[in-house]
């Protein structure tokens, strides 16, 4: 036995000394060097996803969009000539979860790069760990957690820019409609509150009163009582910042109760009126209602790739059972491999620091426009849309797939149509 | 003041859907002390119930959740036979070992319903929901007067179950004295096998009333863990009039808080309450001294 082991290690070394003698000549050449990589390890990117919980609905579709980017960019023979593989773990839309699930992707399981979870209450906690291990982190969709951290390698994939741009949009449109006071309704969490933050500064900054300004814990199950209350102040501009348990809910109140007759403009930042399910079983109820978006299926917004990626989102989605339409998060889950895969292919490495040097440096071209960032990993330039629902029927998640539907109000660039005012009168 | 009015109208209606969506807790655990953590876990299945019919077969929600009563009557006794053989049976410890289980039943609940349809929000369509009822400037939700007279009609039906039928006195001895019906020759295990088909039953309205108040998703279960808890125990455990009542008051001073001090306040507000009962009347409002 002791004979054989030693045979066999005299023998393995001699084969040992050939196989790397063969293997340095072959990594000699550049075509070894590919060889030798793709069939090396792959290119790991790790995150956490909602799959779970209040976030799943935006989580499932955001990932889809990811895997769609990982499946195309590995057909084409991967990056760095190695196959590029996701580690995923569910969140649970829990914002406890997210800092031991990054520090196992960094310590354990290792991974090459890392994307951020969908929103802002899971990624809000791991931003200090990022920060103090010096790592990159492509953002998706979270709000303003880069604002105080101060992470110079972090790049949010969302269109929001400024942070007082969203709320300045939708006061912009109320204004321009005659609208000289304003109620703000928001969610006691931190996208909400970060949202409704900025309103406040902005409405304080054009000398706009304030005249309802009220928070609802998670978890409320009747709006009726509050938008009585809303009411009953006669504000002319209604800014909602919601999340989607709950701005179903908060419609619906308001088509019961009512909201007046002096309200010109209505929504703002209310999440979930973004997402199929919820359009399909709001239908007419959404008319009148003027809401943030990132993408909309009208002309002007579509770009290279587009069109390919949500032919093969749509047949996905139906076996992976999330959002049919996923145009709010599913192209910027894919944008942001876009944005690595630039930043590797340009850089031909996977040093982080040189990653992030080029992303902040450079405008990215990827399906969902042109991506330029400023210092703070945010947008230079605002693109997130607000939009007017109009003509919208009741169980016909089909209607979304044309223009006309959401008439988008704002950029100026990719506008579509003009504010139908008051909103009672948008509701027929 | 007409706020204030408004806010008294809207908690007597929500808080009658409290009790609807409690009153099957206050059998299984205000009776039976089952602690029946999954409660709303079923609450939310049997949402999902009504879903696919009004989907499926544009039936009403309420006569769906009608339709789905005998199959949750058949998940409650199997649901307790599985509980009582694996636990109940075992030891002194059985009640902390089931709340074990029951969270247990309420995940996988949520994760099958996650596999069948997604995380998504589902919502079913009826004549009175979206619509309301114009009383000069107030405005009431037809959804809410529907979850009023379910909620009435449910506790009339309960209480008259328990009190008038043989099978519900059965049950009400069971709840006060095990042994004494053991000694009778009844076998207290099938009477609350039986209850907590009962009490599961309920649920299949009761899910019905959640998914026409608004639409459902599969973790909304944890937002009524508290709140019905709450209900039953403040109102004392076993009593289906008082489950009503003390689900009113709780609906009355939250949106009472609501509309005077702010939504946040509410939640606190509710478990305050709570906690004041318990210090007054350990037994809860209407429940009988030990």
């Amino acid at each position: 036995m002791t004979k054989k082991v030693t045979e066999a290690g005299s023998i393995s070394r001699r084969r040992l000394l050939t196989t790397a003698s063969a293997g340095a000549a072959l990594a000699a050449s550049p075509l070894g060097i590919n060889l030798l990589q793709a069939q090396g390890a792959p290119i790991r990117i790790g995150m956490s996803m909602p799959q779970t919980g209040g976030l799943a609905g935006g989580g499932k579709p955001s990932l889809l969009g990811i895997e769609i980017w990982r499946d195309d960019v590995n057909a084409k023979g991967g990056l760095l000539g190695r196959k590029v593989e996701l580690v995923v773990y569910d969140d649970k839309s829990s914002a406890s979860e997210t800092p031991a699930i990054y520090s196992k992707l960094i310590d354990v399981d290792k991974v090459d790069l890392l994307f951020a979870p969908y929103a802002t209450v899971p990624t809000a906690p791991i931003m200090p760990l990022v920060k103090q291990r010096g790592l990159l982190l492509i953002g998706n969709f979270s709000f303003q957690v880069n604002s105080k951290v101060g992470h110079d390698m972090w790049f949010n994939n969302a269109p929001w820019g400024p942070a007082d741009s969203w709320a300045a949009s939708f006061l912009d449109i109320g204004q321009k409609a005659g609208g000289k006071s304003m109620a703000l309704l928001s969610a006691d969490q931190e996208f909400a509150q970060n949202l409704a933050k900025t309103a406040r500064e902005v409405a304080g900054k054009r000398s706009l009163p304030v005249v309802f300004d009220q928070s609802y814990p998670p978890n409320t199950v009747e709006f009726s009582s509050i938008i009585r209350g809303l009411k009953a102040t006669k504000p002319d501009i209604v800014y909602v910042a919601s999340y989607p348990p709950d701005s179903a809910g908060i419609l619906r109140a308001v088509n019961e109760i009512g909201i007046g007759g002096s309200v010109k403009l209505f929504g703002g930042g209310m999440v979930g009126l973004q997402f199929g399910s919820v359009m399909e079983s709001m239908g007419s109820l959404l008319n009148g209602v003027v809401n943030y978006n990132s993408w909309l299926p009208e002309k002007s917004m579509y770009f290279d790739g587009t069109k390919a990626f949500f032919e093969k989102y749509t047949k996905r989605a139906v076996e992976a059972k999330v959002d049919p339409l996923g145009y709010y998060l599913a192209p910027f889950g894919y944008a942001s491999g876009q944005l690595v895969e630039q930043a590797i292919k340009a850089t031909n490495s996977l040093d982080q620091k040189g990653l992030a040097k080029y992303l902040r440096e450079n405008t990215h071209q990827t399906i969902v426009g042109p991506i330029a960032f400023s210092p703070d990993g945010e947008r230079k330039e605002t693109a997130v849309l607000q939009a007017q629902f109009r003509g919208v029927t009741d169980k016909n998640i089909e209607q979304f797939r044309s223009s006309g539907k959401q008439v988008i109000l704002f950029p100026d660039n990719l506008k579509s149509g003009e504010l139908v005012a008051p909103f009672e009168a948008a509701r027929t | 003041m007409d706020l204030l009015l408004d806010a008294v109208v809207t908690g007597v209606l929500l808080g009658c859907f409290y009790g609807a969506v409690s009153l099957g807790l206050s059998v299984s655990f205000g009776l039976l002390d089952v602690p029946h953590v999954a409660h709303p876990a079923f609450l939310v299945l049997a949402s999902y119930g009504v879903f696919i019919i009004n989907e499926q077969y544009g039936i009403d929600p309420l006569i769906a959740g009608l339709l789905i009563t005998p199959l949750f009557f058949v998940f409650g006794l199997i649901a307790y036979r599985l509980y009582y053989e694996t636990f109940e049976k075992r030891g002194s410890d059985a009640g902390v070992r089931g709340i074990a289980f029951f969270f247990g039943v309420a995940f996988i609940i949520e994760v099958l319903i996650i596999i069948q349809f997604g995380v998504d929000q589902r919502a079913v369509t009826a004549d009175y929901i979206g619509k309301s009822w114009r009383i000069a400037d107030t405005r009431i939700p037809y959804r809410m007067l529907v979850a009023f007279a379910v909620a009435a009609a449910l506790t009339i039906v309960l209480t008259l179950y328990l009190s008038r039928t043989f099978m519900g006195r059965a049950i009400r001895a069971v709840a006060q004295d095990q042994e004494a019906l053991r000694l009778m020759g009844a076998n207290p295990i099938r009477v609350k096998q039986w209850a907590f088909g009962i009490a599961t039953a309920v649920l299949g309205i009761a899910g019905a009333l959640l998914i026409i108040v608004a639409p459902v998703d599969p973790t909304l279960d944890r937002a009524y863990i508290g709140r019905t808890f709450c209900v039953v125990v403040m109102a004392g455990l076993g009593s289906m009039s008082g489950t009503l009542v003390a689900a009113i008051i709780l609906g009355v001073a939250e949106t009472i808080v609501t509309t005077m001090v702010g939504a946040s306040w509410a939640p606190a507000i509710s478990f305050a309450m709570l906690l004041g009962v318990l210090a007054v009347r350990p037994q809860g409002l209407f429940g009988r001294r030990s």
